[in-house]
């Protein structure tokens, strides 16, 4: 109910948070509201449209699905610290932008993440037909996903090997 | 070519931002003092209201306000209006209801905003309007518009009797009626072109923010087009005088049309900040845009084309009942008119067309323009009717296209539109070599081996787009000129900003208007910022919607790089000791024609602004130039899409095996983002075809009201696609550009179901071809005599 707030201790981006927050706060809500990470994007309220894919301890998920209060102690990554703001560019980054991957960029966060976490667990090597089927979660209304599909599998590649320099391959 | 100039697939400039998460969205932005708006709307789709009773949910915690349409009255706080009048062929005028921002005793669709809430949270604010009390008398609906001017349809405004808007016609009914009578063959269908909705990724919001001390409104907005928001806001809702309203258009996710228009909300964030005294911030959930937001489509169509004995198209008729829903929302009126029936010609002679429009209020959101607007509705009469008419004539589609194809430019049709340029042989031509039309038949019979039905269908479009020049839009009854506007700065410096009505929301302005200005100026693209989305820097601008940016708001930015020269080469004469004419501009340097004495662009600039070189009495200091341009005509892009599909009989399921666009925008200014434009338009013309379609049940609730219900097309719906182009430079622009913005959702249905109905042999199929559709028109063909 409202009002019931209680303390919520996480890791964000390499940094550790403390918050107090309404019981009913979604981890999207903690990540925009509290801590102003407002990369992370809210496109539906279904959890159907993966705007709002963020890592939690090494795993793709939505943050809309999840209460911040089950996150005591996690380590959430979010596309503001996929690298270093002064750093080179992630190769998932680099390659969305060099293949068009994006246009008004709101799905763009939670394609990302969802494309890192696709390469960690699918390798380096991804089909077509494999990339298309493993974005079953995130919706692109913009780019007929034509060009996604191929910045990830683009960015996979330069990927290989922990590899973090910032050009795509070919 | 320069590596950032006209013509270069150059990276564009705004991504960095949207890649790692640091873009500014409506919803991003958060003002001191920020409450929270919730709006309490409509369970039902038409009933009066009896009572609003806000007593215990002013009481919740956190509450400041609960307002309702009484309120908004109360301070004459005015109706949303449509800015495009439309007469009927009696003479009448259109019959525009009163549209207020929230309901005044009455509510005409599920999701109709009653009242709304404004607290120290959003979560307060949710639950308070759970608090409010409506009583009320719930009346009949109707949502079919076939059925909205039946006798006895629930009558939706007293303004229209049979909830009919307006009954309007285009063409010359007698010359068509003669030309039918004459014909050896007509083909005759009936079409329904579903209903969609846009839903761009971020969902719409506001935040309206009163500043008591000046007087003065902010408004953050989720908008197409900033400065008509502002001008309707101010002029005819009457919230401030139109110099103490700002309308800042930050990032905006995606509009696809659906943020053109001036909505409920914004306003009354607006309004409620300044009853609150304080910013006021409302962001759509998904399930409340799809009640709130303006849907696309939903037309109901008999057409028919005639033919000779040789095959060519002697005319055709179109009779079209258009739901506009339960209000006419901004330019609803012009989609099924002005921007249906002057398409109607295709890229096809056709001697004579005749159209009727009957515009219809029904108990549904409001439809206005979704990507395309009127212009799929048109190509989807225009190619199902050539396709069927080829199958019914035993002729091969390309075939009887290619015999009808228009040769000669400019062609005046007999709706309106004069065709400025194009060679419709070509992208056909090309496109049929990049899918191997030929070697169709053998994929067919490999595909039936597999057990699966495999079709393919054509979809020669055409598009009028470069929306408008203003005097003619005029005279066709629009309340705005479609002129755009520019400025170009230039800093002491020689770094440039440019300042331009026109709006990005994906489309990538920042990078594209940059390469205008590299190009002309031959100034690296890192140096040049772009400006827009915010009243109080850009002056006026009429904002993008129409695939109207390139060929109407870069041919401003080219006209003010135009004034932009000439005063550098002013400039330049006193620095160089020449006389003006003598001076020529090139690659970034101004030199002394037949000599080697030039000068740097970047000493142009800081010459300009130090004014050491010139008296202040013979030249201006300075370098900045604006310019309005004002269209002369339309631009006509237009190609050829061909789908292949392959069904399955045993589930009707539809794969689309090949996709090939072959599109003739003009002059391309970054190849890059119009594949890209060209992509996203086929997603959304197959998410048509295949899959989207808003549903409405017989009591006027919509059955598709989340992303778990409408199905939004994912990666998995498209196959990897062929995107090409051929070029007729559009000689009605000063950079012969013709717009991509929405070619592909113009192009695609009608490829795609052409394609399906060629794989099922029957042409009775509705939109979206989902399975179950599929396979239930298989069932019946399969039972339906052979003919002979």
């Amino acid at each position: 109910m409202a009002g019931e707030t209680a303390a919520v201790s996480m890791t964000v981006n390499g940094k550790p948070i403390t918050a107090n927050v309404d019981a009913r706060t979604l981890l999207v809500q903690l990540l925009r509201e509290h801590l102003r990470l407002t990369g992370t994007h809210v496109g539906c309220d279904t959890s159907q449209c993966g705007a709002c894919v963020v890592h939690v301890n090494g795993k793709a998920i939505k943050s809309c699905t999840v209460l911040a209060l089950q996150l005591e102690g996690a380590n959430v990554l979010t596309i503001e610290g996929l690298a270093a703001p002064d750093g080179p560019l992630h190769p998932m980054q680099e390659a969305f932008r060099e293949n068009h991957g994006l246009q008004c960029g709101f799905c763009t966060p939670g394609m990302i993440m969802t494309a890192v976490d696709l390469v960690r667990r699918k390798g380096n090597d991804l089909d077509d037909r494999t990339i298309r089927e493993e974005l079953e979660g995130n919706i692109c209304r913009c780019t007929g996903y034509h060009n996604i599909v191929k910045a990830i599998a683009a960015g996979a590649r330069t990927m290989r090997g922990g590899s973090t320099m910032s050009k795509a391959a070919e | 070519m320069s590596a950032t100039g006209i013509g270069a697939a150059v990276r564009r400039k705004e991504d960095r931002r949207f890649i790692t998460g640091t873009g500014h969205y409506t919803d991003d932005i958060n003002r001191p003092g920020q409450a929270y708006a919730n709006f309490l709307r409509s369970p039902h789709a038409h009933a009066t209201i009896k009572s609003i009773d806000a007593t215990a949910a002013a009481k919740m915690p956190g509450v400041l306000a609960v307002l309702a349409g009484a309120d908004l009255a109360a301070d004459k706080i005015g109706n949303l209006i449509c800015g495009w009048m439309i007469h009927s062929k009696d003479g009448s005028p259109m019959k525009m209801a009163p549209h207020p921002a929230l309901a005044l005793g009455k509510v005409c669709h599920v999701g109709d905003p009653i009242a709304v809430v404004v607290a120290e949270t959003l979560a307060q604010a949710r639950d308070a309007a759970e608090k409010i009390a409506v009583d009320y008398a719930v009346l009949p609906a109707v949502a079919d518009p076939a059925a909205a001017q039946k006798s006895g349809a629930p009558q939706i405004h007293d303004i229209a009797p049979n909830n009919t808007i307006y009954q309007w016609h285009l063409g010359d009914a007698s010359a068509v009626e003669a030309a039918f009578r004459t014909a050896k063959h007509v083909t005759r269908l009936d079409i329904v072109n579903n209903r969609l909705v846009p839903n761009a990724i971020e969902p719409r919001a506001a935040i309206g923010d009163y500043d008591a001390g000046t007087g003065t409104f902010t408004l953050w907005n989720t908008t197409q087009n900033p400065h008509v928001a502002r001008l309707v806001i101010a002029a005819f809702v009457g919230m401030a005088p139109e110099h103490k309203l700002r309308v800042i258009a930050p990032d905006v996710g995606g509009g696809f049309g659906s943020k053109i228009f001036i909505y409920p909300e914004e306003v009354v964030a607006l309004w409620a900040s300044k009853r609150v005294g304080r910013p006021v911030k409302w962001v759509a959930e998904r399930s409340e845009a799809f009640v709130a937001d303006a849907h696309g489509r939903d037309h109901v169509t008999h057409a028919e084309m005639a033919f000779d004995a040789e095959g060519k198209i002697l005319g055709l008729r179109a009779k079209t009942i258009a739901n506009l829903g339960a209000y006419m929302s901004t330019f609803s009126s012009s989609v099924p008119t002005y921007l249906y029936a002057t398409l109607l010609s295709g890229q096809y002679e056709i001697p004579q067309i005749y159209c009727e429009v009957d515009a219809v209020y029904t108990n549904t959101v409001p439809v206005d323009a979704y990507r395309g607007a009127g212009r799929p509705e048109a190509t989807f009469v225009v190619e199902r009717l050539v396709e069927v008419s080829a199958r019914e004539l035993g002729q091969d589609p390309a075939e009887l296209r290619r015999k009808n194809f228009i040769r000669i430019f400019p062609h005046q049709t007999p709706v309106i539109m004069a065709y400025d340029a194009g060679d419709y042989n070509a992208s056909l031509k090309k496109a049929m070599e990049l899918a191997d039309y030929k070697g169709f038949g053998r994929r067919k019979r490999e595909s039936a081996r597999n057990g699966k039905l495999r079709g393919i269908g054509l979809s020669t479009y055409i598009e009028a787009c470069g929306i408008a020049p203003s005097q003619a839009v005029g005279s066709l009854g629009a309340g705005v000129g479609l002129w755009e506007s520019a400025e170009v700065r230039v800093n002491p410096t020689g770094s440039v900003e440019i300042l331009t009505g026109s709006h990005a929301h994906g489309q990538g302005h920042e990078t594209t208007f940059a390469q205008l200005v590299s190009d002309r100026l031959g100034i690296p693209i890192d140096n040049i910022s772009v400006v827009h989305g915010d009243t109080d820097k850009v002056q006026f601008g009429m904002g993008t919607y129409g695939s109207r940016s390139g060929a109407v708001g870069m041919s401003a930015l080219a006209k003010a790089l135009d004034k932009i020269e000439a005063k550098a080469k002013k400039v330049a004469a006193h620095m160089l000791e020449a006389a003006e004419g003598d001076i020529e501009f090139k690659d970034g340097k101004f030199n002394v024609a037949g000599t080697d004495k030039s000068a740097a662009w970047g000493d142009v600039a800081l010459n300009a602004y130090i004014a050491h070189k010139f008296s202040g009495q013979e030249l201006e200091p300075g370098l900045k130039e604006g310019a309005f341009y004002d269209p002369i005509n339309f631009t006509f892009p237009a190609g050829c899409h061909i789908c292949e599909v392959e069904v399955d009989p045993e589930t009707g399921n539809t794969e689309i095996a090949a996709w090939t666009a072959v599109d003739d925008f003009g002059v391309i200014v970054n190849p890059m983002i119009v594949e890209g434009q060209v992509h996203g338009g086929i997603a959304q013309g197959v998410g048509q075809a295949l899959c989207e379609g808003a549903i409405y049940d017989k009591d006027g609730q919509l059955v598709t009201g989340s992303f778990m219900d409408y199905c939004m097309p994912r990666a998995d719906h498209l196959p990897a696609l062929t995107v090409d182009t051929t070029v007729t430079k559009c000689p009605s622009n000063p950079l012969g550009v013709k717009g991509c913005g929405e070619a592909g959702a113009i192009a695609a249905p009608a490829a795609v179901i052409n394609a399906i109905t060629d794989a099922i042999g029957t042409e009775a199929l509705a939109m979206p071809a989902a399975p179950q559709t599929v396979w239930a028109a298989l069932q019946i063909a399969d039972r339906m005599p052979k003919a002979a």
